[in-house]
């Protein structure tokens, strides 16, 4: 297996490939339901993708054991979890903290002011970044909300703990 | 007293709804092609988008403002005719306008509209304002990001027409709608193309020591260390070596925003109508940040109180800020 | 090329601020020796420059004229401050010689009575061209940065109003406009104190990029490019659209000499790579560009296609 040219972030020790793994398997099913949620119910944000839409990005959580790896293709789209030294080449990376992309997902945070403060980084197409943001942008309501929900009260609980774990 | 009418910048619906919820007047915007400055990949509005926009601020009785401010290249005016048309039959509240050109068409073609004169169009005498207003019937001019306050005042004087400035965001340092750099170096340009530093253009480098370098076209526009702040990848923020400035300078302007709150009052002495947010490009968070905070401390000025401004600089360029020439002629 | 005896040679206002006897010699050898049929002169770019070299003027005008040149006046770019609007007015009141306006604060003050516009009122297209036709403009220099199939459409327009059509052929390109100095800045001074170290740069202050790329020249309140502008090999096709001036912008070299290259070349008395060797000659080690014209990065030297 070929080692991932990032070495920002690299999880240490025997364990952590395996780890790094398990996770994946265990978010996987989530980000298929989230995804395609997404996708239902804003149609509109493929538009804004424009030629982007066959695009890699790879979202790396850094504190996270594996990225996200997003081909918003309206045909055949892709969201899993991938351990960061099987991430794909990437069209375009984006890396920070994770409740920092969850609130520029849903806009609490604002993305230029983020990489003002170089809280948030990003490398490769700088096009296709700010299509995904201005797509994402013209989302109304919580998409982390939105998810939270699709798994009941547990769901809700998650996200507000998540919340409480990363004071911003 | 005037109004002082918070003018807001909106590149998607969404952000639109975000700026009229969070108490915009009036909301500035453009269509997703040439027409107009901010031409940026993935924002903007579809002629649809626009339609429905419209309806959701008339009917909370904010106002529609269609930004149609880029210089036709010969052989292409009619792309900016059919945007004019357009916005006519959605029944956007006003035009802003650059081009004589565009101006004098909107001005024949839909003689009811409303024109307003462009920063794009650099008008900064009131002769020059006065040819707009006499020759198209423009009702308002949007000032160029230079004049200290004393000098609006007196500009206000001697013109026929409404005056807008600039309060919060980007600080442009070259005179709008004079500006090729970024043609020279990509291909595109500002004035007929309507994009300044096109992201397709713009590339970022993580180094090993932690810096981070932005270019634009392969050229290296600044190198941020790695406790350093980031601008914009724009040839106006980018550092250089001059011959006696061998560390590198910002030759023309750090990467810094402008943020007028604590001279609100000034300005509306001066004769003041309305005052702008620039920001079409940012995201709703930073529309519901701005917008809110230059709301409450519209209303306070308004009902006599002392104005208490939120700390904006996290949203600011270089997270620095400046009052910019509105302070002082020192800044030129 | 195209060969056309038509076609004008124009020397722009200089952009720099050479001193008043670096000026008085320039236009000296300009009106005796330089190929040109006409001359812009004037302060462009920075109004507190004005008063070092605008006493010359009847002289400079009346030499020039002598020398067989027609003579333009050229205003300032930017018009904010109480000097500027009044040289402006000033300009825009005179009967003769011809004037070329930079700015909408001289189209108001000179009403519908004759002028010429200058590169810097945004003439792009061929409705703001039939606008100021209307207004009175008899001749138009269009932006730097138009690429050829909008030039062409822009020539034809301006020629079926009877207008004068004019570009830069030749020099750095103005890329931008502030109210700001950013030769004062480089030195750490302000506009109003910037003690005119603009001087020190006769052809503009040269800025590289941190990684030691040349990107930029700087002229007080002006930002150049730094590569030549050369236009010579797209003459002709521009000629054939219906462009009357070809517009030679000064700088710190032989201009006579870079005017007799081009109107050999306009003549067909020197071929076209005969011309482009010699041009070269005369500018040393500074790049040339036509990239603008090709719609592409302005920096850029497009390769010539084959002569239409």
């Amino acid at each position: 297996m070929s080692a991932s040219p990032d070495t920002f972030f690299r999880a240490t020790g025997p364990a952590m490939p395996v780890l790094a793994r398990l996770s994946c398997l265990i978010v996987q099913p989530v980000l298929n339901r989230v995804v395609r949620r997404i996708a239902r119910q804003h149609p509109s944000l493929f538009a804004r993708l424009g030629p982007h839409q066959g695009t890699d990005f790879v979202i790396d959580p850094v504190e996270l054991p594996f990225a996200l790896h997003l081909r918003p293709d309206p045909q055949a789209l892709l969201f899993r979890a991938v351990p960061r030294d099987a991430a794909p080449e990437a069209g375009a990376t984006i890396r920070g903290k994770f409740m920092l992309l969850l609130e520029l997902i849903d806009s609490e945070e604002d993305g230029d002011a983020a990489f003002f403060s170089r809280d948030l980084e990003v490398t490769g197409d700088t096009e296709a970044v700010v299509r995904l943001r201005n797509a994402l942008d013209d989302v109304d309501g919580s998409i982390a909300e939105e998810t939270a929900e699709m798994f009941g009260p547990a769901g809700r609980a998650i996200l507000a703990r998540l919340r409480r774990a990363y004071p911003t | 007293m005037s109004l002082a009418e918070l003018i807001c910048p909106a590149g998607t619906p969404a952000a639109l709804r975000t700026a009229v919820d969070a108490g915009a007047d009036a909301v500035y915007c453009g269509f997703q092609d040439a027409t107009n400055a901010r031409n940026f990949p993935g924002l903007n509005f579809t002629p649809d988008e626009l339609a429905a926009s419209v309806v959701y601020a008339h009917e909370r009785g904010a106002k529609v403002l269609l930004a149609l401010n880029t210089y036709p290249p010969a052989g292409k005016v009619d792309l900016w005719r059919q945007a004019a048309d357009t916005g006519a039959r959605l029944g956007v509240d006003a035009f802003i306008v650059a081009d004589m050109g565009v101006a004098d068409y909107i001005a024949r073609s839909h003689p009811g509209s409303r024109l307003h004169l462009s920063v794009q169009a650099a008008a900064s005498s009131p002769e020059a304002i006065r040819y707009y207003c006499e020759n198209f019937g423009v009702k308002r001019v949007v000032l160029p990001r230079i004049l200290t306050i004393p000098e609006i005042r007196e500009i206000r004087k001697e013109i026929p027409c409404e005056i807008e400035t600039f309060i919060f965001g980007n600080h442009g340092l070259m005179v709008e709608g004079r500006c090729s750099l970024t043609n020279y170096l990509t291909g595109q340009s500002t004035n007929m193309d309507g994009v300044c530093s096109p992201a397709s253009d713009v590339e970022y480098k993580r180094h090993e020591d932690g810096s981070m370098s932005s270019q634009l076209a392969g050229f290296t526009i600044d190198c941020f260390g790695s406790d350093e702040k980031a601008g914009y990848p724009t040839i106006c923020k980018g550092r250089y070596t001059a011959s006696h400035r061998p560390e590198g300078y910002y030759a023309f302007e750090e990467p810094i925003s402008l943020n007028l709150s604590r001279l609100l009052p000034d300005l509306i002495d001066a004769g003041v109508h309305a005052f702008k947010i620039e920001g079409r490009q940012r995201s709703k968070s930073y529309v519901r940040g701005v917008v809110s905070t230059f709301r409450q401390a519209v209303d306070d000025i308004r009902a006599g109180r002392a104005a208490n401004i939120a700390d904006l600089v996290a949203l600011t360029e270089g997270q620095k800020q400046t009052q910019g020439a509105f302070e002082t002629k020192k800044w030129r | 090329m195209a060969v056309s005896d038509m076609t004008k040679l124009t020397l722009g206002p200089i952009a720099y601020h050479w001193s008043a006897e670096t000026r008085r010699d320039f236009y000296a050898r300009i009106a005796d020796e330089a190929p040109v049929d006409e001359v812009y002169l004037g302060e462009v770019i920075c109004s507190k420059r004005a008063p070092f070299h605008e006493g010359d003027l009847p002289a400079t005008i009346e030499r020039l004229e002598r020398g067989g040149k027609t003579v333009i006046l050229s205003s300032l770019a930017e018009v904010m401050l109480k000097r500027e609007r009044k040289a402006t007015a000033d300009l825009a009141s005179m009967d003769s010689p011809e004037i070329e306006i930079n700015n909408a604060a001289g189209l108001f003050a000179r009403g519908k009575r004759p002028h010429r516009i200058g590169p810097f009122m945004n003439a792009y297209n061929e409705a703001t061209i039939a606008w100021m036709a209307a207004q009175g403009a008899t001749h138009v220099c269009l932006p730097a940065e138009m690429p050829g199939p909008a030039i062409a459409v822009a020539a034809a327009a301006a020629r079926d109003l009877g207008l004068g059509v004019e570009v830069q052929v030749f020099g750095r390109v103005s890329l931008a406009v502030s109210a700001r100095c950013y030769h004062a800045r480089a030195h750490g001074r302000t506009k109003d104190n910037c003690q005119f170290v603009c001087e020190e740069d006769a052809d503009g202050m040269p800025l590289r990029t941190t990684d030691d790329r040349p990107i930029l020249r700087v002229n007080g309140i002006q930002t150049q490019s730094e590569s030549y502008m050369d236009l010579m090999p797209e003459a002709g096709q521009m000629i054939a659209c219906g462009i009357t001036h070809l517009r030679l912008m000064p700088q710190a070299i032989d201009m006579v000499a870079v005017a007799t290259v081009f109107r050999d070349a306009l003549d067909s008395t020197r071929g076209l790579d005969a011309a482009e060797a010699a041009l070269r000659e005369l500018c040393g080690g500074t790049s040339f560009s036509n990239g603008f014209y090709h719609g592409q990065a302005g920096y850029r030297r497009i390769a010539a296609a084959a002569a239409v």
